[in-house]
């Protein structure tokens, strides 16, 4: 490496106060947030809430955590999405492993199926037709089913799949190893690094997701979280919330929504850092897919 | 020793073997495929009722024919001043997100790739791809923190810096800028995964050479570092361009309210309007067809022309 000049060194910290700010543009919004949730109302109501909690208080979440309605939806959404999330990992791996083996007949049949789904839908009223026609409507289950496996991961779990040695397969199959056996034994556990990928990816858009739940489903108490929170931040049964709640002025209001919002979001924001080494290579895999 | 015995002669398999061999692989295989034919497949036998007078008690083969050969739904769509309001705000706002949110990732990779701290640019990279994880419903619970008239903490600054609120979620004009501004911000760090990594796979020894001949920064980034990653680049641009006329559901129906409906309304949150709450099955399944046929136009020629260009394209 050669030393660098004066004004290359200048440059380097240039770029980073650059990456502070566009950082922080990201971050304060959270921050901002947290401090309104933990605030004391008197300081909601006079504007004094900027950065830093005043008069630092956890009765918005107090709020919330007694009110069953937000811990049975915090508890449903969970196990929805652990369901959903093994549920596709299943199905994306049993999708994408036959879809290696060069000499399996009508692999190029299924390939073909899967491509026309990527660049052709149906739409959503026929989407929703099917569901009313075989009767998926308002069950929790249609938040599982229709959308068990991804296109796009699928893709993603086969190129990794590829990157596996063909000769680890045949050895296997020399010493009697059915594809099964191989599949469980060798892929799967060579495969640690795109599963931890597709949970992600698989989990969070299940976390995230709300408007199969809002065309789908009408009984309340199958919303999923996502759902719920916004109902909440529109005032949607705001009558029952506000004679239910007591809390008529806008700044519990305020710190309340404030409260359900990073109740709902802290979930994934711990998660996902531990998984960021794994996740960039699954999309790199999913961008140069061809 | 072994290899010899693997070498099966392929030729002269009979099916009994075949299956033999590979049935499990089938087994596996079924339950995707059933899983496609039912949920990608079928909705597609559905996609006929744009073209059929609706009924219930139907199956959609058997249904009657819409006026003017089966035209009638398209003619009244196009006709309809909601849809064609959908219609242009899903094109404005989509040129929009393209226009300004196309190049910002590729920028802030650029940028990225400049800072020399490792442990720092790994902090940057986790910060800035957190707004990918969090849900439209929590974003636009943070937009109304931030940009509330006289609560949000964006106006709070202002108004005590002596200015005049601004309705940044109440006013058409306003709003358009705030719904492109929350897309770039939630999308922004994540898109520029896939632009690092097309950088991390330029030849290093482009820079080395470039630097020995005495190339500074940004003539390195401009003739080294962009080049490398066209092709990236042109890949993404034809996917946005195919999607020009797709809009996802999740951000537009979080972010919108009534005031600002007369931009803010889009093709997919018209088809749940109309279709699911308004019951207009025929119709609004035209206006999905119509998208989604477009968005393959789209694609197809936007591939087309990079490949006239002489890029690689798509396929």
């Amino acid at each position: 490496m050669k030393v660098k000049s004066l004004s290359g060194k200048i440059g380097d910290w240039v770029f980073v106060i650059i990456c502070v700010i566009i950082s922080l543009l990201c971050i304060l919004p959270m921050i901002n947030l947290l401090a309104r949730s933990l605030s004391g109302t008197d300081y909601l109501v006079r504007h004094e809430i900027y950065l830093l909690p005043k008069g630092i208080n956890f009765d918005a979440y107090t709020t919330v955590l007694k009110d069953p309605k937000y811990i049975r939806a915090f508890l449903y959404t969970v196990v929805l999405t652990i369901v959903c999330t093994v549920f596709s990992l299943f199905m994306t791996t049993i999708c994408a492993y036959p879809l290696i083996f060069p000499g399996l007949k009508g692999r190029g049949f299924v390939n073909v199926m899967i491509t026309i789904t990527m660049f052709f839908n149906a739409g959503t009223i026929p989407n929703y037709l099917l569901m009313q026609k075989i009767g998926f409507l308002d069950k929790p289950i249609v938040l599982i089913v229709p959308y068990c496996l991804s296109v796009y991961n699928m893709i993603i779990m086969r190129s990794f799949f590829y990157g596996i040695p063909d000769s680890l397969r045949e050895s296997a199959e020399i010493d009697g190893a059915s594809y099964l056996r191989i599949l469980w034994s060798i892929y799967v556990p060579l495969s640690k690094p795109v599963l931890a990928t597709l949970a992600l990816f698989y989990a969070v858009g299940r976390w995230n997701g709300y408007s199969d739940a809002l065309m789908y489903i009408k009984k309340n108490e199958f919303y999923p979280l996502q759902l719920l929170l916004y109902n909440v931040l529109n005032n949607i049964n705001s009558v029952e919330v506000a004679t239910q709640e007591g809390f008529s002025t806008p700044g519990l209001s305020d710190s309340l929504k404030a409260a359900i919002v990073m109740f709902s979001t802290i979930p994934i924001l711990c998660i996902y850092p531990f998984l960021q080494k794994y996740f960039i290579h699954g999309v790199m895999v999913g961008a140069v897919k061809e | 020793m072994a290899k010899t015995k693997v070498k099966v002669p392929v030729k002269k398999q009979s099916f009994g073997v075949y299956m033999k061999r590979y049935w499990q692989l089938y087994l596996l295989l079924a339950l995707p495929v059933i899983y496609l034919i039912v949920f990608k497949y079928v909705p597609m036998v559905y996609v006929q009722i744009a073209f059929k007078k609706y009924n219930i008690t139907k199956s959609p083969w058997v249904m009657p024919w819409a006026k003017n050969n089966g035209m009638e739904y398209f003619i009244k769509a196009f006709s309809n001043p909601d849809f064609r309001r959908a219609l242009r705000n899903t094109i404005g706002l989509n040129l929009l997100d393209l226009v300004i949110g196309f190049p910002i990732p590729i920028i802030f990779a650029l940028i990225l790739n400049e800072l020399v701290f490792t442990r720092f640019k790994k902090v940057v990279q986790t910060i800035t791809y957190m707004p990918h994880f969090l849900s439209w419903v929590i974003i636009y619970g943070l937009a109304i923190q931030l940009f509330a008239p006289s609560t949000g903490l964006v106006n709070m600054l202002i108004t005590n810096l002596g200015g005049t609120a601004v309705p940044f979620l109440n006013d058409t004009a306003h709003w358009v800028g705030t719904y492109i501004f929350l897309g770039v911000w939630q999308s922004f760090g994540w898109n520029s995964i896939v632009y690092l990594a097309a950088i991390a796979g330029i030849n290093s020894e482009l820079y080395e050479a470039a630097s020995v001949d005495g190339a500074g920064r940004f003539q390195k980034m401009w003739h080294i570092t962009l080049p490398g990653i066209k092709p990236t680049i042109v890949i993404l641009l034809i996917m946005a361009i195919g999607n020009i006329l797709g809009s996802g559901f999740d951000r537009p129906f979080a972010l919108q309210n009534n005031l600002v409906m007369d931009w803010a309304e889009v093709i997919s949150t018209y088809v749940y309007r109309a279709g699911i709450k308004g019951l207009q099955f025929s119709l609004t399944t035209a206006v999905g067809l119509f998208q989604s046929v477009v968005g393959v136009i789209f694609l197809l020629g936007a591939n087309a022309l990079s490949r006239k260009l002489g890029e690689r394209g798509l396929w």
